[in-house]
């Protein structure tokens, strides 16, 4: 059993204001989790905005280093002052998914620009057959073809299509970690699914692990291997999926739980939080605490 | 149409409203709202539901009378009852639509932050906003202000704060504050909880559901997301391509749809429990520049028949308040049942 990515007791400051009124935020405290290599999984942090789980992503991807702790890739440690060589190497092996995938793409550009100048970059391809061949693997893989793809611009494309070669670009140099950062929250509900069902598909058909970024708790429930539930910063719960999931324990997830919107009872108009749980949820957000293992698995953080 | 028009506060009918542009001579026309006929009642929330570019913006842009070149009215009215007077917001002019606005018709929009000004205190921009539909300046204006700004939840010394102090969901609270400073009898809401996050989105629906209950105030609520719809909306609307192709009560569009596209949309919804694999509709919406012949649904609907291809499905009555633009509604399953277990609620 080897370790593809060990994420160490990271933390993350950011400090804001000038000289006289300097504050210091706490995006990420003490994050701990790895993934293993053999078993390819979604791994899926949740949390609310401001929740610090775009800035642990960032740290995973090595656009930013963390303030305390260490991220190990393969061994190796991630960092924003590693060598060129060295750098592209880690890049062809985790490769990011951008939430809006109209901004992602050049519009002025047809798409198969940015899946070329991946293939140039990562597989060292020169030969245009070689190039083709790549970009077609890729796209195949997310249920598109390079015949199809070629010579469109990023307009002539729905969001879901669009997101799909976006994924497909990630593809090109075959990494075995993708890391997805809210991919479906701009893409339509009707297209929502099919861009999760390809994530899916991505971890039981072509081993690659995920680590899927989201605040939507039911396309978590339905991919999910393993979660974190991240509250300021802080990873307030973590374990099995759907364990986690059916009964969340820590009050800030069975807040999460309870503010989903749900289609059973449509019509009737029920929209009340009790109270009690935002406040209970809301206390416990500054209180020191560790996280404790629980029979079932999970880690839970207990607050003093 | 309705048998009693007083109930109804807004009254659409046969709007067409296309984006014409002429590019070097050649003239283009962009089809973004074909022909819709609908009537929005007082004291209810409406829900209108579409994919991107289904002409839904444009539709609500006709409505708040913010028509603008190359969108133009090509056909059809939009008339509103309001107490100081009915209003065809299509024929009237500059003036008498100035009248109405923020005072009887209101618009909440999407991004909060690049709704209010960044360099203005929050303060400011209410005076900005409403100190002259209000009538009132000075002491007078602040306390109505603050008044307005408490039963929103919100602590008086916003005012003084600047739009990025504020986190997400408070600026979205001041956004719904000042479309409701006034009591409008007509809110149009866009999307007003895209951009938060579960436990904040929540907050801010029963925000907005409260002030309209407590206002008597009509509120046409347009979002993607068929959840919220589900749980804001009296009757929901359903936009395809520019067309109405459904509306009906929530609990009918829910648990027997009688369109395809609602059922799809309805029974695309993943759910905490689930673990089976959701259908998902294949393909894309039309190209309004270029819309297909017949019911513009039939190429992704898996009931078309030859009649689909060729005929447009007129809006037909199907139940009580229900309409349906489908030649099959008859043959239209819904794809959930009603009351299904979803998980258990923590």
């Amino acid at each position: 059993m080897t370790t593809l990515l060990d994420v160490r007791n990271v933390s993350k400051r950011f400090t804001m204001g000038g000289l006289l009124s300097r504050k210091t935020v706490e995006a990420v405290q003490e994050a701990s989790f790895s993934l293993a290599t053999e078993t390819p999984e979604i791994f899926t942090i949740i949390g609310e905005s401001g929740s610090g789980k775009t800035t642990l992503a960032r740290m995973i991807l090595g656009l930013e280093d963390p303030s305390e702790g260490e991220i190990l890739f393969r061994g190796k440690r991630v960092s924003r002052h590693m060598g060129r060589a060295e750098k592209l190497a880690f890049m062809a092996n985790v490769q990011p998914v951008f939430q809006n995938p109209f901004e992602a793409f050049n519009p002025l550009k047809k798409i198969e620009r940015y899946l070329e100048s991946t293939a140039r970059r990562f597989l060292k391809a020169t030969e245009r057959a070689e190039i083709d061949r790549a970009m077609d693997e890729a796209l195949q893989k997310v249920g598109l073809s390079l015949k199809e793809g070629r010579g469109r611009f990023p307009h002539e494309l729905s969001g879901g299509q669009l997101q799909r070669c976006a994924i497909a670009r990630a593809l090109i140099p075959n990494p075995p970690l993708l890391i997805a950062d809210e991919p479906v929250s701009m893409v339509d509900a009707s297209l929502r699914m099919s861009i999760v069902n390809l994530l899916k598909s991505l971890r039981d058909d072509f081993k690659v692990s995920v680590i899927y970024i989201t605040h939507d708790l039911a396309t978590a429930y339905y991919i999910s291997n393993r979660l974190i539930i991240m509250q300021r910063g802080r990873i307030v719960e973590m374990g099995d999926a759907r364990t986690v999931l059916d009964r969340p324990e820590h009050p800030y997830s069975r807040l999460l739980k309870a503010s989903v919107l749900s289609t059973d009872d449509a019509g009737d108009g029920k929209l009340r939080t009790d109270p009690a749980m935002v406040q209970l949820a809301a206390e416990l957000v500054g209180r020191p605490g560790r996280l404790v293992e629980r029979a079932d698995g999970r880690q839970v953080r207990e607050h003093a | 149409m309705t048998e009693n028009t007083s109930r109804d506060i807004l009254e659409v009918e046969g709007l067409k409203a296309y984006y014409q542009m002429n590019y070097f001579g050649v003239q283009r026309e962009v089809r973004a709202v074909d022909d819709v006929t609908m009537t929005v009642r007082r004291n209810e929330v409406y829900g209108i539901a579409g994919e991107s570019s289904s002409g839904k913006t444009s539709f609500i842009k006709v409505l708040a009378a913010a028509i603008r070149p190359p969108l133009r009215v090509v056909e059809g009215s939009v008339r509103y009852a309001f107490r100081s007077g009915p209003i065809d917001v299509v024929r009237a002019t500059p003036d008498e639509i100035e009248a109405v606005r923020w005072k009887s018709l209101s618009y909440i929009m999407q991004g909060s932050m690049s709704v209010l000004n960044p360099v203005r205190r929050i303060g400011r921009t209410f005076e900005d906003f409403a100190a002259r539909p209000l009538g009132l300046s000075g002491r007078a204006f602040r306390e109505r202000g603050i008044g307005h700004l408490e039963r929103l939840k919100l602590p008086p010394d916003v005012l003084r704060a600047y739009p990025h102090e504020l986190s997400g969901g408070m600026r979205q609270r001041v956004t719904i504050g000042l479309a409701t400073v006034c009591h409008p009898e007509f809110v149009i809401a866009d999307e007003p909880t895209t951009a938060l996050d579960v436990v904040v989105q929540k907050e801010v629906l029963s925000l907005i559901r409260d002030i309209q209950r407590e206002m008597g105030s009509s509120v046409v609520f347009v979002t993607h997301d068929m959840s919220v719809h589900a749980n804001m909306a009296d009757r929901v609307g359903i936009i395809y391509a520019g067309r109405l192709v459904e509306e009906g009560p929530t609990r009918q569009m829910f648990f027997t749809p009688r369109h395809p596209y609602t059922a799809h949309l309805v029974a695309s919804l993943p759910r905490i429990g689930d673990t089976t694999q959701r259908p998902a509709l294949e393909g894309r919406p039309p190209n309004l520049a270029d819309p297909p012949a017949g019911c513009r649904f039939h190429p992704r609907c898996p009931l078309a028949v030859d009649k689909c291809r060729t005929q447009v499905p007129p809006l037909e009555t199907v139940a009580p308040d229900h309409r349906s633009a489908c030649w099959r509604w008859k043959d239209v399953e819904p794809l959930v049942k009603a009351g299904a277990p979803a998980g258990e609620m923590a």
